[in-house]
């Protein structure tokens, strides 16, 4: 069945059931992906996947909900039942309706699916890259985490209302992470991602540059001492701690009470002038971008920041209501619908005079932590507290030299860290989850064991 | 009822399947592959979350699919389906053997047809009516979000409940021909407390597995008084001076830094990658002598464990560590195939659309003979790390985890509550310095994301102390 058979069929089953007012998201998916190991192929994988999420509004306007991966008439028919079944314990306290927004106009870019490349293409490229890895220095002994992929996939969000729309899109993927080993040091690892609507359109040769690049430049490693150290983020790794603590923006988990924000924040003063921050899930960058939210909603550019205060939060249909607003395209599909930002571009402002301009990474001979890439967010962020403890990947720059940490973390806290953000770099740098310049921050704590 | 739901296809669950599975088999073999594997699943799951006094999310799924493995040679392709029909599966094996470019017909093994069928679901079939209704568990965690509202400063109570179970059939061309229903049950209470600037939370997560009663039993009040107890001794606590230390771990959900910064590299798959320090060490000595560990998938009722892998077989006790000494890695068929090591019961997958690979299940620290003030009073300065969040373990293997609730340790005593520590260290460099073990073994739920999806595990020990580790704080 294709996306409109499967509205008929669902439409057929509702009214056979009685029930007048539903919708439903579906995700029907193609992948491949390929992994190697010294040149042999190791796993190669491929999946055709579809799931639909059916809503169901009973007699009280109270909604429930069924996931299945069986779209056969009797499948959809167990699911609407199910739903329905589930709608007696619809939440009372808080009601769904369909966004007033899932009929506008969206604009769907198909000249940006590509073609499947095929497993025997995935497997020939991955090998040469991993080839060429291996080879791009003495000290890198394996590409233990490597993997390029395919995906191809259809969404489609449809009400009882009318409401119908969908897009097809195509995915690929590369992903190269390498260990280097010298004799008598602990071995490093770094790696590097790049993605592309299709595999010819992946840059592989610069994943394999900045693997390599990264991997060697963490050889020449040393403890640091614990203490506050002047930071500098990488646009990826500030990307990283905005997307961690984006419940301040996120309008459900205001209402659920586990934001560092309230309904009254909007206007809230978070950081310099300069700092603006956006959630651009449409931007021509975004790979994953998609026109419509899980709610139907068209995906649109929101600012989330501006000139260092809260101008905007994430909306779904429901929380906008409460808002009094209306909803943002931010929404998922479930029983409690979520809301999360798309794709978080940071800039700065035209109002930038407060700024350390003389902070530049790339010139600055001052003592300062260059952190590259946080990990271990989910274990290491409390978003309703609004602190952090991350390990990561860095550099202590002192003297003009700059020596790779070993093992350490950087803790604080969100606010504290965007109070003192003390220059934001002119150069803004794509990555793949976002857009941001080099951010400086004045004194976070680093634990290292030196 | 699980098995009412796919009759319209050509596998039936509750049914034999027999002729078809080795068409199928046969099929593959007669391409040329050395090996296949077919693993078919049903799945049926709710869950359900309250929050404050109101049910607000009730979900159900259902989900059904093929994941078919060939092997040639030591290589492997994998295909997922959610087409169960014999040509749908048909298709899944030809278009495995095409993605391995398998020209070759000539097969290393042989196929004699499927055993006679294991059956390991025969008494669980009535699991499915014997589970609490969502009624039920709708009332039961309201009434757990009302025993949380203790004071005025819990400003957010969460009660949630999900259910899986899993039907599935495992056939393979070494003759394997296996079927099973899986029950894992699982209840989550969580808190925020907060007081002018102050917030803290507090959280604690109950599982089992096939035992349809256990939401039943579940004491609620017991949990809402330590996750209330939890947030409110964290809510004014100081941030944690960081620091190298040492510090006693609690038992049972403080097993999971030995999950993760060791269990992980004895599993053969960090040995095909290389990732492990450990690949060239069996029988030697690894840590303390004070540790043996062990991972096994036959404790009753416990969140790991298992009648059959998701590879057909059964499970077995395997002593990993034996008073320091490395004795045995977790193996599954690909890690057999590629690194010579037996297979442990230990293929496991989270579903259909990934292929099994070697996973933990009950994982623990062996209990030693102090007891847990032994431990606390041997420390003068340190670490009581009463209740660990996540960790994570880089490719290199340094691990970092956050401490959830932790207490100082001064002259051999508890004092004041600290927030925001993270241990953070190496698994081949702490190993030797966990030099006591307690006398109080026990085990928690949780679940493991890793190369084969999330699959449901559980990590354990008693209280261990640490000699010294790296404690990030502020």
């Amino acid at each position: 069945m294709n996306s409109r058979e499967i509205t008929t069929q669902i439409s057929k089953a509702a009214d056979f059931l009685n029930l007048k007012k539903w919708d439903y998201g579906a995700s029907f998916s193609n992948d491949y992906s390929v992994q190697v190991d010294k040149g042999e192929a190791k796993q190669l994988k491929a999946s055709q996947k579809q799931i639909l999420t059916l809503r169901v509004w009973n007699e009280s306007n109270l909604v429930g909900i069924t996931t299945t991966s069986d779209i056969s008439e009797s499948g959809i028919k167990n699911a609407l039942n199910q739903a329905n079944i589930a709608s007696d314990f619809g939440n009372k306290n808080e009601s769904t309706e369909f966004s007033p927004l899932a009929k506008d106009p969206i604009k769907v870019e198909e000249l940006k699916k590509r073609n499947p490349a095929g497993i025997k293409k995935l497997l020939t490229l991955l090998r040469e890259a991993e080839v060429k890895l291996l080879e791009s220095h003495d000290s890198i002994k394996s590409v233990p985490y490597n993997g390029l992929s395919e995906s191809f996939y259809e969404r489609v969000y449809a009400n009882s209302d009318g409401a119908f729309r969908s897009y097809t899109k195509s995915q690929a993927a590369l992903y190269l992470y390498a260990r280097a080993e010298e004799k008598d040091k602990k071995p490093r690892s770094s790696g590097s991602v790049k993605l592309g609507y299709g595999v010819d359109d992946i840059d592989i040769e610069s994943c394999i540059k900045d693997a390599s690049k990264k991997t060697i430049s963490h050889l020449n490693y040393s403890s640091i001492k614990t203490d506050k150290y002047l930071i500098c983020f990488s646009p990826e790794s500030f990307l990283t701690i905005i997307n961690a603590f984006s419940s301040m923006f996120n309008a459900r988990s205001i209402l659920d009470g586990v934001s560092l924000s309230n309904k009254t924040s909007i206007g809230e003063k978070l950081s310099t002038e300069a700092l603006n921050v956006y959630d651009d899930g449409l931007h021509e960058k975004n790979i994953s971008s998609s026109p419509f939210d899980g709610e139907g909603t068209p995906t649109k550019r929101l600012c989330l920041i501006n000139k260092g205060r809260i101008e905007n939060f994430l909306h779904s249909e429901s929380t906008a209501r409460i808002f009094k607003t209306i909803p943002t395209g931010h929404a998922g599909l479930g029983s409690k619908v979520s809301v999360s930002p798309d794709w978080i571009v940071v800039e700065k402002s035209k109002k930038n005079f407060d700024l350390k301009t003389s902070l530049d990474h790339s010139t600055y001979e001052g003592e300062f932590v260059y952190i590259e890439e946080l990990n271990a967010i989910h274990a290491g962020v409390r978003a309703s507290q609004g602190s952090f403890s991350l390990p990561f990947d860095g550099w202590l720059y002192k003297n003009g030299e700059k020596i790779s940490i070993e093992s350490a973390t950087v803790a604080g806290d969100i606010k504290y860290l965007l109070k003192n953000i003390i220059n934001i770099e002119s150069n803004q740098e794509v990555t793949t989850s976002g857009i941001s310049p080099h951010i400086w921050v004045d004194e976070l704590s680093i634990t290292g064991d030196a | 009822m699980l098995s009412s739901q796919i009759k319209s296809n050509e596998i039936e669950f509750g049914s034999c399947n027999k002729d078809l599975l080795e068409e199928i088999i046969f099929y593959g073999i007669g391409l040329g592959a050395d090996f296949v594997e077919i693993f078919i699943e049903n799945s049926d799951n709710a869950s359900v979350l309250a929050e404050e006094d109101y049910i607000t999310s009730v979900s159900p799924s259902f989900g059904r699919g093929a994941g078919i493995r060939i092997f040639k040679d030591k290589r492997d392709g994998f295909v997922s389906t959610n087409d169960l029909s014999k040509n749908g599966l048909m298709g899944s094996v030809s278009q495995a053997i095409e993605m391995l470019d398998i020209t070759d017909k000539n097969n290393r093994e042989v196929f004699n047809g499927l055993n006679k069928h294991k059956n390991y679901s025969l008494s669980k079939k009535t699991w499915i009516n014997e589970v609490p209704s969502i009624h039920e568990i709708s009332e039961k965690l309201l009434v757990s979000t009302k025993s949380l509202k203790k004071n005025n400063k819990i400003i957010t109570r969460k009660g949630s409940y999900s259910r899986n179970l899993q039907e599935v059939i495992i056939a393979s061309s070494d003759g394997t021909y296996a079927s099973d229903i899986r029950l894992h049950q699982t209840v989550g209470l969580n808190v925020i407390a907060s007081d002018a600037q102050y917030r803290s939370n507090g959280s604690r997560r109950f599982g089992s597995s096939g035992m349809p009663n256990e939401f039943r039993l579940w004491d609620h009040e017991k949990a809402a008084n330590e996750v209330f107890e939890s947030s409110m001794n964290m809510l004014y606590a100081d941030y944690v001076e960081a620091g190298q230390m040492p510090v006693v771990l609690a038992n049972k959900f403080g097993g999971v830094i030995f999950h993760e910064a060791c269990g992980h590299l004895l599993e053969t798959t960090q040995i095909e990658r290389g990732t492990t320090p450990f690949e060239n060490k069996l029988n030697e000595k690894i840590a303390h002598e004070s540790v043996t560990a062990i991972d096994e998938g036959i404790s009753e009722g416990s969140f790991g464990s298992l009648s059959v892998d998701d590879e057909g077989m059964e499970p077995e006790k395997s002593v990993l560590i034996k008073d320091g000494i490395l004795k045995k890695f977790i193996s599954d068929r690909a890690g057999e195939l590629r690194t010579g090591h037996k297979r442990t019961g230990s293929g496991r997958r989270q579903n259909y659309s990934f292929a099994a690979a070697s996973r933990m299940r009950n994982t623990y620290i062996a209990k030693g003979e102090y007891s847990k003030e032994d431990l606390i009073n041997s420390i003068n300065d340190g670490l009581y790390c009463k209740s660990m969040g996540g960790g994570s373990v880089g490719a290199t293997g340094q691990f970092n985890f956050a401490v959830e609730e932790g207490y100082l340790i001064k002259n051999g005593k508890l004092t004041n509550p600290v927030k925001g520590a993270t241990l953070i260290g190496e698994a081949k460099e702490v190993m030797p310095k966990i030099s006591m073990c307690g006398n109080d073994l026990e085990l928690a739920p949780g679940f493991c994301g890793s190369i084969s999806g999330s699959v449901n595990v559980t990590v354990g020990q008693p209280h261990i102390k640490v000699d010294s580790i790296t404690v990030g704080g502020r």
